[in-house]
């Protein structure tokens, strides 16, 4: 068997059956491989970032790994921001990039590039296979690094001579003395001792916060399910991250909402105020502390994560916890019920009577008038429209993306699919083409704002070949929002270059695509366009002109502790503008 | 972040392949942490590994995270922090390139004496000294021989085990 057989080989063996990729000279004989079976398809995007995109999609929304293929050269870095991605928002990615003839490389060859050396500090790990006999351990480690404990992007470069040598695979199974070889071995158990520890913290807290984000997800669905059952145990709040919505059920009562910059005021409230936070999967990211000095000071902070390196980065904490988020959580159900432990009720009551203060603000509470769309109402028809259909959303970056997470609910994981770390424009699209492989019968839909969609919106091509009836949802205020409100509040309104001039008419534009497109410019136009969006049988452009100048609320405005959440002129308070926060990002 | 700055000896047993360094190297430069001294070679051909002593600096939490940080990196086999787990030895082996005549060249050699530095090489207006031993002990040799004519310094750099029957 040749190199490149040997790929295929071992993508079925790892049970891949479908990948997304781009060809060129240096992957031709994979390709070559690729056209002689019918056991793994093949999506050809536009671009090879939308490649990584729409695998993230993929293994976002089923859990398994994406796969993606591209050339040497230009093929390697343009996917180099996808590999990003995935990295920050740990999604198990195997790229499988070509590279020119191992007597070639170093020779600044045509279309050679330092694969591995570019790609090192945005993988989990990265492989250069100079020789056949190496391949098929390789391979096999590959998906392993891939998936194993916080999973992540693994790129393997593959010299074209190597594809093209003739080698053993072997029986595809990994020997024990490869596998006694392997240095990465996350721990996944917990230790019992902590468990107990964590269990009688939790039990005698006053003011409890359970505080969930991705790595929930990641641990799969069974992990969302103990998470719920024990958080309903104990009858204690939880909020969660971005990146964890659907990790616990948005329509419960003991639900807060999102925590962090455009959180819910209660989560960040409570987060503030609580005496133990029990922070399962979730990492501290800066969109969550706020000013780190004054992230909840009074609080005994429990730490569950797969990654030891999460464990005290940003913030010190009392009890760490290594292991995988279902296993430690089963271990805390356990250990829960064996010690026949109960919450103290009276303090629960007391901490739930000030948390529903907090919630009668109302913080997301917005004005709809006649005239103009607001963004967070298209967001609520559109969440009353799909709410019992099994949706899959994804989204691009900037304000869209805070409304989604905000209006949308999510009852299961693995149904929410956004750039969380990295902060990806041009994500949610390809990404959603990716939902779309794996789930072909579902609703899938990126909400979009125009300037995100812009950046990949090549892939129009991809889904109209492929006939993935993708929905793209765009929340069009004809700027960068984001960037505008920004501007506004930190800047003194000088809106440097967030305007981006001659926009197409996005109608026109999936027209010409074969696709079909339609608009809303009125509040009461909305429902008819989604209707029509979600009736139409193919691929749908739905562009919802929104009110240009609108803010996302409520805000944590850069550089403020947690507890300083402003709540927007919706509330009476005024807009912020102050160019104090003039140096965050 | 907060806390005194300690420095810290770090060993960490590897896979011997290609990249291995970089990664390492790279995980420092990208997250900002500080490398006083880096050796690496390898130590078990046999099992093709290799062993890395770090000398870094940084308050506890620092220190914490950057063990965190090279654990989760696929080669790595072993970290073990040779200052937080007990008495250790360090040791670094330097060359040194003196030049000059008369009572300096004497009295570099008398230094090089009283520190067991070794003549290694000699001409008629120079001499290099080998010399091992803790970090400091070079150091002050080095800084010795400074006004004596100092033109070049090679150093190794710290190796390190830990005392006793303990092992990696
Ligand atoms: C690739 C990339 N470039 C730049 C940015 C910085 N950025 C963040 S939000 C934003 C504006 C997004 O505009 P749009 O997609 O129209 O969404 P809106 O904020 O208007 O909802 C920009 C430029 C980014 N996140 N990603």
């Amino acid at each position: 068997m040749v190199g490149a057989e040997m790929v295929i080989r071992a993508l079925i063996d790892h049970g891949v059956d479908v990948i997304f990729g781009y060809p060129g000279g240096a992957v031709l004989p994979i390709y070559d491989a690729l056209f002689k079976q019918n056991k793994v398809r093949h999506i050809l995007v536009r671009h090879e970032q939308a490649a990584v995109h729409a695998a993230e999609g993929y293994a976002r929304s089923t859990g398994r790994p994406g796969v993606v293929l591209v050339t040497s050269g230009p093929g390697a870095t343009n996917s180099v921001t996808g590999l990003a991605d995935a990295l920050m928002d740990s999604v198990p990615i195997v790229c499988l990039t070509g590279q020119v003839p191992t007597h070639m490389i170093g020779n600044d060859a045509f279309q050679e590039a330092d694969t591995v050396g570019i790609t090192r500090p945005c993988t989990k790990h990265n492989y250069l296979v100079k020789n056949v006999a190496d391949l098929p351990r390789v391979l096999r480690e590959a998906f392993y690094v891939a998936c194993a404990g916080r999973p992540g992007p693994v790129v393997v470069d593959l010299p074209k001579d190597v594809m093209m040598a003739l080698g053993d695979y072997g029986d595809g199974q990994a020997t024990a003395e490869e596998l006694a070889r392997r240095a990465y071995r996350p721990t996944l158990d917990p230790d019992p001792a902590r468990i107990e520890a964590a269990v009688a913290l939790i039990a005698g807290a006053k003011r409890p916060i359970f505080y969930a984000g991705g790595g929930v997800v990641n641990a799969g669905p069974e992990a969302s399910e103990r998470l719920t059952e024990f958080v309903r145990l104990t009858g204690q709040p939880i909020t969660h991250t971005l990146m964890g919505l659907g990790c616990y059920p948005a329509s419960d009562q003991q639900f807060l909402g999102m925590v962090g910059m455009h959180g819910t005021y209660e989560a960040n409230m409570a987060m503030a105020e609580c005496d133990v936070m029990i922070a399962v999967g979730a990492r501290f990211d800066d969109r969550v502390t706020g000013r780190l000095s004054d992230f909840s000071k009074g609080s005994k902070k429990i730490h569950i994560d797969v990654d030891p390196s999460s464990i005290n980065k940003n913030v010190a904490v009392d009890l760490a916890i290594v292991g995988d988020a279902r296993r430690v959580l089963e271990a805390m159900l356990k250990a829960w019920r064996a010690a026949k432990a109960k919450p103290d009720k009276s303090a629960l009551e007391a901490w739930w009577a000030r948390i529903e203060k907090w919630r009668a603000r109302e913080c997301l509470r917005y004005k709809q008038n006649d005239a103009v769309i607001k963004p967070q109402y298209a967001l609520e028809r559109l969440y009353e429209a799909t709410k019992d259909r099994d949706t899959y959303f994804t989204t691009e970056v900037g304000q869209h993306q805070m409304w989604a997470a905000q209006f949308l609910k999510f009852e299961r994981p693995n149904r929410w699919m956004t750039s969380g770390g990295l902060g990806t424009m041009g994500y949610g699209f390809p990404a959603a083409l990716g939902v779309q492989v794996a789930h072909p019968d579902a609703l899938v839909i990126d909400v979009a704002g125009e300037s995100s969609f812009m950046m990949n919106l090549q892939e129009l091509s991809t889904i109209m070949q492929f006939r993935l009836p993708v929905k793209v949802f765009i929340l069009n205020n004809g700027c960068m929002g984001m960037v505008r409100q920004w501007q506004e509040m930190f800047h003194g309104g000088r809106y440097s270059q967030s305007y981006i001039e001659s926009l197409p008419d996005f109608i026109a534009l999936a027209e010409s695509f074969g696709a079909c497109g339609v608009r809303a410019t009125k509040p009461a136009e909305v429902d008819d366009v989604i209707r029509t969006m979600i009736e139409t049988e193919g691929p749908v452009i739905a562009d919802i002109v929104i009110d240009a100048v609108e803010n996302v609320y409520p805000m944590i405005p850069g550089g403020a502790a947690h507890y300083e959440m402003k709540l927007g002129p919706d509330h009476g308070e005024l807009e912020e503008r102050s160019e104090d926060g003039m140096v965050l990002v | 972040m907060d806390g005194p700055i300690e420095r810290h000896t770090i060993s960490v047993l590897v896979e011997n392949e290609p990249g291995v360094l970089a990664r390492v190297i790279g995980l420092f430069s990208g997250r900002g942490y500080n490398i006083e001294s880096l050796t690496v070679a390898e130590v078990e051909a046999q099992r093709g590994r290799s062993r890395i002593n770090l000398v870094t600096t940084g308050s506890p939490m620092i220190i914490e995270q950057i063990k965190a940080q090279l654990d989760r990196l696929v080669p790595v086999h072993t970290v073990r922090d040779l200052t937080a787990e007990g008495p250790h030895l360090e040791r670094e082996l330097a060359l040194i390139k003196v030049m000059g005549a008369g009572e300096k060249r004497v009295e570099s050699l008398r230094i090089a004496d009283i520190f067991r530095a070794r003549v290694v090489d000699s001409t008629n207006e120079s001499f290099v000294f080998e010399i091992t031993g803790k970090p400091d002990k070079v150091n002050a040799f080095v800084n010795l021989m400074a006004p004596l004519g100092l033109v070049e310094v090679s150093r190794t750099g710290v190796v390190a085990v830990s005392r006793g029957t303990g092992t990696i």
